[in-house]
């Protein structure tokens, strides 16, 4: 099913969903900024995304659609870490989860002038079509200098049109499995990965990326003109446990024989230059030839991002 | 100036220098008015008993162009000369610097006709003052992109500032028509705006409590959009001046004006504003709320039942055909804001006719200078629609 079909149907839908309800609240600066912050990581990724939620995560899902150049996005937050207030209904009692299709640069740029708000409020409205409604309470701009003021706050509100997914359609978001991959590797410090890649793709559309089980990556882009390899080592290898508890069965192969997989140059640079602030850890899985999957975690946020290889 | 227009025009007067501009679509006008006093020295020259004053224009990128840099000018530069040689075809204006360094900078001009928007603020039903930084930091929330912002009134005389979202109508080529003038340009056809998406569009309002205002005289239920754009540049101006901006206005389709003044200073930005002619057609059932209601004066303890407020007050049992908000006439201050239902669809509405936006054009016929009160005529539209509505 295409995009546009899904932002139809929901929106026709959008009107039933009436049972469904959901109001959080952030009144913690830092909390606030850190969300600030993954929204606009997330809008920088994806132009429209799927926000799912449930009574303890929120999900930001992106699918793997022709029109996202088969990138997709999986995304998720415990919704504790984040929020002071947190309720929701779903559609009913035995699926209670809302799916949500936004424009995240739209809550990004709601958010922006909320740095040093005194509480934000995210509600769920349905007044001519489903929106949420981000309501932001600043400290009233001049009330250090007239206290007399009727009103110490200022409230600034701002209507996110969003539409409603119909639970027949929550397959299509399933969180992806974990490939089947060759070699996992930590990556190296995602500024000089970024910096590294921006150049690069000056020169090309394609980069090669290839890692082995000692740590080992590289870097590569080929031209008519042109051929650039950046090296790293040490980076390390994260261990994944099998699913019989072993070690990875990886143990016997060679070390040092390396795995690649070419992707679209622009999306990988999109994923670097997306993120805000260093990742606690980050680490991709490649599948020969096939798929390569970045894991990146932030303190209370995950993020999957998947860029097919070229054929 | 260079906001709106790109050309620059000096019309030098009895009672000081006038720098005016206009935009290309004739619906913004501004002018700053110098005083004598503003200036070591002043003369505006000598108009004899048949002559006028002599005026021009000359391209604004050129003027600004000397005034490129204004910390390194603050530094550098004592005093500037601006002199126009009607017969030399010239504006001269010259830096006299440190140093005994001299630049003289030659424009070429074009004469012109007066430039004149015709206005009166004094007849404007509504009238707001504010320091510049309440409206610089309200309008910080909306996006530097954004074209259009409607400025309205609420119940307990707070005042709304909210984006404005076209319609998904698509019938109608909303245009804008020209503020009247004086002289005899023939009226450029009116340009048609590009309709954003709107199913997509994010609408920001707040809210602005009567008393932040130094000033308020408001008609209950008034509303008016107008260039967020090109209001932009006059509260900069107003902000780094510290002065207090008035706005006058009317109604819809009446333009706005946007006034500062000092001792030695009096500028004028008169906008367009865009018409509501008749409500929107498609169905009666189409969405007929204009305002979020407001929020009760204790802001920060009422938010809940102010968004219970929101969610409650769609009476409407039929669902509007498209997710769409709507720029509907608001209702009299004395409803409440819950009772939002659908009649006021009917309201002026001529069933049939499509849809049909524009920003109206002022009335013209009186010769006005800025400061003196003119005559109020009748409305008269100079930009018809090629339909011929009217």
């Amino acid at each position: 099913m295409c995009e546009a079909s899904v932002s139809q149907t929901a929106f026709c839908s959008g009107g039933r969903g009436a049972a469904m309800r959901f109001r959080a609240k952030i009144v913690d600066l830092a909390c606030l900024n850190h969300f600030s912050r993954l929204i606009n990581t997330i809008a920088k990724l994806a132009k429209t995304c799927i926000l799912r939620l449930t009574v303890c995560k929120l999900y930001f899902i992106l699918s793997d659609k022709v029109a996202n150049g088969g990138a997709s996005m999986w995304c998720e937050l415990s919704q504790g870490n984040f929020f002071d207030e947190f309720q929701m209904e779903g559609v009913a009692a035995e699926h209670n989860e809302i799916y949500l299709e936004l424009v995240p640069e739209n809550l990004s740029r709601a958010l922006k002038t909320s740095q040093s708000a005194k509480a934000v409020k995210i509600k769920l409205t349905n007044k001519h079509c489903p929106c949420l409604r981000v309501a932001v309470e600043l400290e009233h701009p001049l009330f250090s200098l007239k206290p007399s003021l009727s009103s110490s706050s200022r409230i600034v509100t701002h209507d996110i049109p969003v539409g409603v997914i119909p639970r027949r359609m929550w397959n299509d978001f399933r969180e992806p499995s974990v490939p089947d991959f060759d070699v996992s590797i930590y990556l190296p410090v995602l500024k000089t990965m970024k910096n590294v890649v921006e150049r690069m793709k000056n020169l090309s559309n394609f980069i090669v990326i290839e890692a082995n089980l000692s740590g080992e990556m590289n870097l590569k882009i080929e031209t008519d003109l042109v051929s650039v390899t950046t090296h790293f080592k040490d980076l390390g290898n994260p261990p994944w446990a099998s699913e019989d508890g072993c070690q990875s069965s990886a143990q016997g192969r060679d070390l040092e024989s390396m795995t690649e997989a070419c992707i679209d140059i622009k999306k990988l640079q999109q994923l670097l230059a997306a993120q805000q602030v260093n990742p606690t850890k980050a680490l991709c899985n490649i599948v020969h030839k096939r798929i390569v999957h970045f894991i990146l975690l932030h303190e209370e946020v995950s993020l999957q991002y998947f860029i097919p290889a070229i054929a | 100036l260079s906001r709106i227009g790109d050309e620059l025009y000096l019309e030098p007067t009895e009672s000081g220098l006038s720098l005016r501009a206009v935009n290309s679509s004739r619906s913004g006008f501004a002018s700053f008015l110098f005083a004598p006093l503003f200036f070591q020295q002043y003369e505006p020259g000598s108009a004899g008993p048949e002559a006028e004053l002599f005026r021009c224009k000359v391209h604004m990128k050129s003027f600004l162009s000397i005034f490129r840099s204004l910390p390194s000018l603050e530094k550098s530069v004592g005093k500037c000369l601006i002199l126009l040689k009607p017969h030399a075809s010239r504006l001269v204006l010259q830096l006299h610097c440190k140093y005994g360094v001299t630049k003289t900078h030659n424009l070429a001009f074009q004469e012109c006709e007066r430039l004149q928007a015709v206005f009166d603020a004094q007849s404007c039903a509504s009238h707001l003052c504010a320091p510049a930084r309440v409206l610089a930091e309200a309008v910080v929330h909306f996006p530097p992109t954004l074209a259009e912002v409607t400025l309205g009134t609420g119940p307990g005389g707070k005042i709304s500032l909210r984006n404005y979202v076209e319609e998904e109508a698509g019938e109608s080529c909303r245009v804008r028509g020209p503020l009247p003038t004086l002289g005899c340009h023939p009226s450029p056809p009116p340009i048609p705006f590009s309709l954003p998406e709107p199913s997509k569009t994010m609408v920001t309002e707040l809210w602005l409590a009567e008393d932040e205002f130094q000033s308020v005289a408001v008609a209950p239920g008034s509303h008016i959009t107008f260039c967020l754009k090109e209001f932009r540049g006059l509260l900069s101006f107003a902000e780094a001046s510290n002065l207090p901006l008035t706005i006058h206005f009317d109604d819809p389709g009446r333009p706005v004006i946007f006034s500062l003044n000092d001792t030695v200073l009096e500028v004028h930005l008169v906008l367009a504003t865009l018409s509501d002619l008749q409500s929107n057609c498609q169905s009666p059932s189409t969405n007929g709320v204009s305002h979020l209601p407001a929020p009760s004066d204790d802001f920060a303890d009422d938010l809940e039942s102010y968004m219970a407020a929101m969610e409650t007050s769609e009476g409407g049992s039929q669902r509007p055909p498209s997710p769409t908000f709507s720029l509907r006439a608001p209702r009299p201050a004395e409803s409440k804001p819950h009772e939002e239902e659908e009649e006021e669809e009917e309201e002026g509405a001529v069933p049939g006719t499509p849809p049909h936006k524009k920003f109206r054009s002022l009335f013209f016929g009186s010769v006005m200078t800025p400061g003196r009160p003119g005559l109020a005529t009748t409305q008269e539209v100079l930009a018809e629609d090629s339909e011929g509505e009217n």
